[in-house]
């Protein structure tokens, strides 16, 4: 088959603004979401996700008026993660322009919102989110709350739940490999990717061009996320397009 | 031309009205059968499944204008179910009729081969030579946002528009003289999708 492997930027999004660095010198405002998100989209991203790390509820309301101007001017599929809990967040955000909600730590404490969201809304809406950690018997173990509380978890035999239940794809951050610009987790990646029958976003430990094409081909990921390999200016989408084309990962150019 | 995009209260059309604007079209939402009489395209993109959303088209008194709609070949756009809907059947739902307005059903993708289901991105589709007028403009191939488990087996081929290949090749798109209806997302689909649009928008109108 020809599908292609997708380049996915991510947006740490506080109090409507961006939070980690964006050098896009060609921005007045690189600390504009949506800004950001029209220059990823002449980049030729495939996809784009707004990490909302907002902490109120008032702050949320924010966050939807930056995805429905994001939606307004930016042709391709959008991701929202971060703080949502119930049917009814997800709702909002995908009646404001988002074409996918994502939930990591309320999957954990309620596995039921994951049926739920799929009957609401049909499983290509929903992706859940993976943090996963290397543990003393050489599997890996699901964490929530951004990284900060181990659960009983093995996160093979999860992303094989959270699948059966309903999701429509998996995101999954390495967290030993996340910020080590060493490369993402390959036995983690291919290991979750195996045991379930929907796609994996890998995430978490991109340093440079040849990390990407290893998880996409060894790691068996069907997309890969980045935040700060594109926002420093190291990279554009394009340039990682090119470099795996020329390693014959199949990806849209 | 007035636009109408056909809302039974399933899905997000937001993204739909916001590619219609970029492209200089207004479309308004199609809630009540009333308003079929106000409209001269009708747009359904629809999500979700097909038997379940076949019962909320009946409940909501859309699914008699629609199949009328068609039967008069009227200018009609169709995405994603709106595509599939206008087969005689689903395998996702046993039993229920679908518009039938082409012959051939709908079958679920095989995951034995090891594919991820849904078939989820940027897949490559090749245009049909004898519907120029649909894709003008467009590079043959184009990649195209796809996100969907079933896929229509598409009995016409003289129908097809466009052909893609997801372990199985199949008719990613059909056409003819009042009608597009495609399996992938245009609207998701940046420059390319918006320009099919425009294309298909264009086109019906001269068949008014």
């Amino acid at each position: 088959h020809m599908l292609t492997k997708r380049i996915i930027p991510c947006l740490d999004v506080k109090e409507g603004r961006v939070v980690k660095g964006t050098q896009f010198l060609q921005l007045r405002d690189a600390g504009d979401p949506v800004e950001c998100a029209k220059v990823y989209n002449a980049q030729g991203a495939d996809e784009l996700v707004f990490l909302d790390i907002t902490a109120s509820h008032e702050e949320r309301k924010t966050m939807v008026d930056v995805v429905a101007r994001t939606a307004e001017s930016c042709f391709m599929p959008l991701t929202v993660g971060g703080g949502i809990r119930t049917v009814a967040d997800m709702r909002e955000m995908l009646l404001a322009g988002a074409d996918k909600v994502g939930i990591n730590t309320a999957a954990v404490k309620t596995p039921e919102v994951i049926d739920a969201a799929a009957e609401a809304f049909g499983c290509q809406c929903l992706v859940v989110a993976i943090d996963a950690k290397r543990n003393a018997h050489g599997s890996w173990t699901v964490y929530t709350h951004g990284g900060r509380n181990p659960t009983e978890l093995d996160a093979v035999e999860w992303a094989a739940e959270v699948c059966r239940r309903g999701a429509g794809e998996i995101l999954l951050t390495s967290m030993d490999s996340d910020g080590t610009k060493a490369g993402y987790d390959i036995a983690l990646t291919r290991a979750v990717s195996e045991a379930v029958s929907i796609p994996v976003i890998a995430s978490g430990g991109a340093g440079n061009l040849q990390h990407m094409a290893d998880v996409l081909s060894d790691g068996k990921a069907d997309a890969v996320l980045a935040a700060s390999i594109f926002h420093f200016g190291e990279y554009t989408v394009g340039d990682v397009k090119r470099f795996l084309d020329q390693h014959q990962v199949p990806v849209r150019l | 031309m007035n636009l109408g995009v056909l809302d039974y209260g399933a899905g997000n059309l937001r993204s739909v009205l916001n590619a219609f604007t970029a492209i200089g079209r207004e479309a308004k939402l199609v809630t009540k059968p009333a308003q079929f009489d106000d409209i001269d395209l009708l747009v359904f993109p629809g999500q979700g499944a097909f038997g379940d959303s076949i019962r909320i088209l009946k409940e909501t008194h859309l699914w008699d204008p629609l199949k009328a709609w068609l039967k008069a070949e009227k200018p009609y756009l169709g995405i994603c179910l709106g595509y599939q809907l206008l087969f005689e059947d689903s395998e996702e739902s046993p039993g229920v009729e679908g518009l039938a307005v082409a012959p051939g059903r709908v079958r679920k993708f095989d995951s034995a081969h090891g594919l991820k289901i849904p078939h989820m991105g940027w897949n490559k589709v090749t245009w049909a030579e004898d519907k120029p007028v649909w894709w003008k403009d467009l590079p043959d191939p184009s990649h195209l946002y796809f996100v969907h488990s079933y896929y229509p087996d598409v009995a016409d081929p003289s129908l097809a528009l466009c052909r893609t290949d997801y372990g199985v090749p199949f008719i990613a798109g059909i056409a003819k003289k009042n009608l597009m209806a495609v399996q992938f997302h245009p609207e998701k689909s940046q420059e390319i999708g918006l320009k099919l649009l425009k294309n298909s928008v264009d086109h019906l109108a001269t068949t008014l």
